[in-house]
């Protein structure tokens, strides 16, 4: 059984038709074609499926794809900004906060979501914004490290 | 695997769907039964989901507290007061968790999980149940012990505010910051001339649901929150439990470690 799923990815308006109940992670991936977005444990439990949906993070893996008509859905793919990488991306590289790369779309959708919401963050909110994310190579300093230059970067440019 | 899913504008009308259908389940925030379909759960065969305005609401009075069964744990750390509560929604996943996670599915999340019913447990909280008799009330101890039998869809939580200072919560866990409980504790405790008046203290992860610890309750009437005060409550404190091992923890090591993060809630040493 299909149903139509329209939202907004990354600004632009898709539509798209999904098994019914299917979760947005697979719909993302499979209807839309966006993989930038990563299945992990489909548990709720890693964090690498993280997205923003209307400015906050979820784990698409368990969220309903119809539950996201008419609202506006970010993953990865949407960060940049034209052609230059996003502050995020930039820092993660001069960070080595990547290893495997398999947590990253999730780390910086989670990283984005503090950001956005607060754009000077203590090392404890950094702390607890990824908290939900797994990383098994890194060790998570690395990561640590670069979403708070990041943060600094992002503050001098307005500054 | 495709399931049929049904939106209701009203509570009742979704409460009418998931006593009548079968195979159906009652989708809040995902964390429980997105996970069941992503696993292909056979027996849910119908997702009913509600966009009810009330469904989602925190009132707050002098002394009373309704939380709808679908306010999320990013939600309760939003209301400011709702400060004591803060500790116990943290505890629960990371932010794209809390962001989904609600009140009310906490209430049927499967050991270990389950921190926040028994923060609700502590507080003597009362189950608003909606279903096709129309609204009833249960203790959530009743409710908890009987959780897997009845289709009736929770609609919200009702609870006394705690006196100031009185509530207490500690989650204890092998990864930091965030992990899944080895077990975790909340605790009333009134105070009435500087002695102990009617304490709740509920544990989660000791037991398949979360449980008051009676015992200890009792033993605490009347008494002091210093060593010698709470030594009585301690030597009672795993009556009661009946914990499972698991992935984290053994139901031995949980009994073991039990009385000691009890005896640094209760003099005040605990940590969230």
């Amino acid at each position: 059984m299909k149903t139509p799923v329209q939202f907004r990815l990354n600004g632009d308006d898709v539509a798209a038709f999904a098994e019914s109940g299917a979760n947005l992670l697979d719909v993302l991936r499979e209807s839309v074609g966006d993989l930038s977005v990563k299945g992990g444990c489909w548990q709720g439990t890693c964090g690498t499926c993280t997205v923003l949906i209307d400015g906050l993070p979820r784990l698409s893996c368990i969220t309903l794809a119809e539950s996201c008509a008419g609202k506006s859905v970010e993953t990865v793919a949407g960060l940049r900004r034209g052609a230059d990488l996003h502050p995020l991306q930039s820092a993660f590289m001069e960070h080595f906060a990547a290893q495997c790369g398999y947590c990253t779309p999730g780390m910086l959708m989670a990283a984005k979501a503090l950001l956005d919401r607060n754009p000077n963050p203590s090392r404890e909110e950094v702390v607890d914004a990824i908290c939900g994310n797994i990383c098994r190579c890194t060790g998570y300093e690395p990561i640590i490290a670069a979403v708070l230059d990041a943060a600094r970067g992002d503050n001098r440019r307005r500054a | 695997m495709s399931v049929a899913v049904k939106t209701f504008a009203k509570l009742a009308d979704a409460a009418g769907a998931l006593s009548s259908e079968r195979g159906a389940r009652f989708l809040a925030g995902g964390t429980l039964v997105m996970r069941a379909l992503n696993e292909a759960d056979p027996s849910i065969e119908t997702i009913v989901r509600s966009t009810d305005p009330n469904f989602v609401n925190i009132a707050l009075s002098s002394g009373r507290i309704e939380l709808g069964a679908g306010v999320t744990m990013a939600a309760i750390l939003a209301e400011r007061d709702l400060a004591f509560l803060h500790p116990v929604a943290r505890a629960v996943g990371g932010p794209a968790v809390r962001e989904a996670a609600t009140v009310g599915g906490n209430l049927f999340a499967p050991s270990p999980y389950g921190d926040f019913a028994a923060a609700l447990l502590a507080l003597d909280a009362v189950v608003m149940l909606a279903g096709g008799f129309g609204q009833r009330e249960a203790p959530l101890e009743e409710f908890l012990g009987r959780r897997e039998r009845g289709s009736a869809l929770v609609a919200s939580v009702v609870c006394k505010r705690p006196a100031a200072d009185a509530f207490r919560f500690v989650k204890v866990t092998r990864v930091h910051p965030k992990g899944v409980s080895v077990l975790s504790i909340a605790a009333q405790l009134p105070l009435a001339s500087g002695r102990i008046a009617g304490a709740r203290i509920a544990y989660n992860a000791m037991a398949r649901a979360p449980v008051r610890a009676k015992a200890a309750e009792r033993a605490l009437e009347g008494r002091t929150l210093d060593a010698a005060g709470i030594a009585p409550a301690l030597a009672v404190a795993t009556d009661g439990t009946a914990p499972v091992d698991d992935a984290i923890a053994s139901a031995w090591w949980r009994r073991e470690i039990l009385p000691v993060h009890l005896r640094r809630l209760l003099i005040g040493a605990g940590h969230a």
